[in-house]
């Protein structure tokens, strides 16, 4: 009886010992893959970050006052004045949609020419 | 284990027989039953001693050897992080009231040389000037072929030139990745926003640590790892600051004034929402500090919050408000503004002479009468004069949130006489800078309540204690609309958005005491619209001539009044305040009669 424990205790002992090596290298290559995750997005972010320091640098004021100079004669931009806000007033109602037609009427020209007149 | 019997009874029996003492038998085996019980106790004692020993000097050899390791090993970020640890460690960004970006980083090299893993020293040096031609290359073969080790040879260098040094190919010429502050906006808001330097540095990495502006009074904020990812978002409004600082720039040189600065305040929260001082600078590339000559002359001061100047009349409202809180007059009351006025021996006087004969007090205002606010002065006194500037915050320097506006502290008379009193309400005598003036007049806008600048966007209006009520301000925003509507600020009229303000030229003083005959600071104080204040506007010019009449004509009135006009047009629908016809007050009616 007190063998047969013996034998169990070694076993598991073993056992556990199989199962927390394996659970290690596990651990270290989940650790590896986060870090290289990590790494992606770290990348990722100083692009984004430079992305927008572009777009920010592209949408200055200074060089959007300059474009809208430049192409001052197609699209005519000025800048905001007090008389440009309007009253909801001013705006017209979307035209009311046509009525359904229920009883259409069939027109045809195929007897046009046998018209006497 | 058999053990011995203590009285064996052969050896009794035998002992018996000679006549010897069986006891001493059962004695003697006793002592040798004792002695081997103590000779395993002994064993066995020892036996754990040295388990024991082994196992601590084991533990110890393992820490000892650990802590060896760590000493000797490189430090590493420990591998796991807890979810949610941020990741990017660079300074947080700046941006505006609607998330626009006002300060970023950039990610740069810097340059630097191990002379001693150089080929050819002379090769290399000959290259890095061809890349930069303001290097020294005689310096650079001397340092190259030299005893030293290391140097740097520039802080920051552009992906092109990085390339170009590549391509000299020298394996002694080594970049060092560098985090930039980038201002993408040039200079707009470079006084708010400072600049930033390197602080230590390294091959791997240097801290950006800011040097001015709110990039240094918020730089622990900055720095903090935790705040990578939340950027500090300021009050200002990037659309409106780029159009004040166009409008106020052309007015500047309309003017032909040396400097220019400008402050638009909420009047409910105290966010400044458009912030410009002239002339300004590129934080990109921020200059060094004057060394000679009048540091005020530099473009890196703020003349909004560190420009202490006498403001001259725009302070006289604060007078009118205070004696109808006082309830010493009302806006109707008559005050003889007649000379001569003698206070302390000093003789005070009105613009160019003149004499107004008796004023109401909305006349003086709107007349703009040093004589009859000095009156008013004199009848409130100087304690509740004192008290009522303080409560208005013009007793200490501006809480804005950056590093210079602590040293924008008002300048107040060492004593406080009848005459002090007398000067300071038409504004001489006590210097402030133009935030203060903004504050004072958002308290008059607001119905009465004192607000903070503040630089920081805010959640709901932030109104400070009551300092004055709510009809004291309520006749002085009358009186400031009738200064426009008919008074010396006429051309501030903007049609549909009532300004309401007061005009203000002081003459500089010379730095050995005395005024300049033709030197003034011209101000023009603003609410708008006048008769539901939402923003309060300061344009102030430094040394303005406008010179389309006769003679050059120095007054705010022709100079800083129609630059605050101009800006007023420009911004104001940008702020999405819309034009408006001014509500009529309601005829009071008490008996209607009907047929």
């Amino acid at each position: 009886m007190r063998a047969i424990l013996y034998i169990l205790t070694s076993l598991a002992v073993i056992g556990l010992a199989f199962w927390a090596y394996r659970e290690n290298y596990a651990t270290q290559q989940a650790l590896g893959e986060a870090d290289k995750l990590h790494q992606n997005i770290r990348a990722a972010h100083s692009r984004l970050a430079v992305l927008k320091a572009e777009w920010a640098y592209q949408n200055r004021p200074e060089r959007l006052r300059d474009l809208a100079e430049i192409n001052f004669e197609r699209l005519g931009l000025l800048p905001l004045h007090p008389d440009q806000f309007g009253m909801v007033d001013q705006v017209a109602y979307p035209p009311a949609p046509l009525l359904p037609i229920t009883d259409p009427i069939d027109v045809s020209s195929a007897a046009a020419k046998e018209d006497p007149l | 284990m058999i053990r011995t019997p203590l009285r064996p009874l052969a050896r009794i029996l035998e002992a018996r027989q000679k006549g010897e003492n069986p006891d001493a038998i059962e004695r003697e085996n006793k002592r040798i039953r004792h002695e081997q019980m103590r000779d395993s106790a002994r064993l066995r004692a020892e036996g754990r001693l040295f388990v024991l020993g082994a196992f601590f000097f084991c533990a110890f050899a393992v820490v000892g050897a650990r802590m060896g390791l760590l000493a000797t090993t490189e430090p590493v970020e420990p591998r796991a992080h807890a979810p949610g640890a941020v990741i990017s460690a660079s300074r947080a960004d700046i941006v505006d009231r609607n998330g626009n970006i006002l300060a970023t980083n950039f990610d740069t090299h810097a340059l630097y040389a191990q002379p001693k893993h150089m080929v050819d020293p002379v090769a290399a040096a000959e290259g890095l000037v061809k890349v930069f031609p303001d290097l020294d290359e005689e310096r650079l073969i001397k340092d190259f072929t030299g005893t030293r080790k290391f140097l740097w040879i520039k802080k920051k260098i552009s992906p092109e030139q990085k390339q170009a040094v590549h391509d000299i190919g020298d394996p002694g010429l080594l970049f060092a990745p560098r985090d930039m502050r980038l201002y993408p906006n040039g200079s707009l808001a470079a006084h708010v926003l400072g600049g930033a330097s390197y602080g230590k540095e390294g091959v791997h990495a240097a801290e950006v640590i800011g040097v001015a502006g709110v990039e240094k009074y918020f730089d622990d904020y900055l720095r903090d790892p935790a705040n990578g990812n939340t950027p500090l978002q300021l009050s200002l409004d990037l659309t409106v600051q780029a159009a004040a600082e166009r409008v106020l720039w052309g007015g500047m040189k309309l003017m032909n004034a040396k400097g220019a600065t400008s402050v638009l305040m909420d009047v409910k929260t105290g966010e400044v929402v458009s912030v410009v001082s002239l002339p300004t600078f590129d934080p990109n590339n921020r200059p060094r500090p004057a060394t000679e000559g009048d540091a005020s002359d530099s473009p890196l001061f703020n003349r909004s919050v560190q420009g202490v100047y006498e403001l001259g009349s725009v302070f006289k409202i604060f007078a009118a408000a205070q004696a109808i809180e006082l309830g010493l007059v009302n806006a109707d009351t008559m005050i003889d503004t007649k000379g001569p006025m003698k206070v302390g021996g000093f003789k005070i006087g009105e613009f160019r002479g003149k004499n107004y004969g008796t004023l109401s007090v909305a006349d003086i205002i709107v007349k703009s009468s040093n004589r009859g606010t000095g009156r008013m002065a004199l009848q409130i006194g100087i304690k509740r004069q004192q008290e009522f500037l303080k409560s208005l915050g013009f007793f200490e320097a501006t809480p804005f949130e950056i590093v210079e506006a602590a040293g924008g502290k008002p300048l107040l008379p060492k004593r406080w006489t009848d005459l002090s009193s007398v000067t300071i309400s038409y504004g001489h005598g006590l210097s402030t800078s133009p935030m203060h003036l903004a504050a004072g007049y958002a308290a008059i806008a607001n119905g009465g309540y004192r607000v903070s600048p503040t630089l920081l966007k805010q959640e709901g209006p932030k109104l400070g204690p009551r300092v004055m009520s709510e009809r004291a301000a309520r006749d002085a925003r009358t009186m400031l609309r009738k200064v426009v509507s008919k008074g010396t600020a006429s051309f501030g009229e903007v049609p549909g958005y009532h300004v309401g303000g007061k005009t203000g030229t002081a003459d500089k003083p010379k730095p050995r005491g005395g005024y300049y005959k033709d030197k003034t600071l011209a101000t023009f104080a603003s609410i708008f619209p006048a008769h539901d204040p939402k923003y309060v506007l300061i344009v102030t010019l430094d040394e303005p001539v406008e010179t389309s009449g006769d003679k050059p004509r120095r007054t705010a009135g022709w100079t800083a009044v129609p630059v605050a006009a101009e800006m007023i047009r420009r911004i104001a629908p940008l702020l999405g305040v819309r034009p408006t016809v001014e509500p009529v007050k309601e005829p009071v009616i008490t008996l209607t009669s009907s047929n």
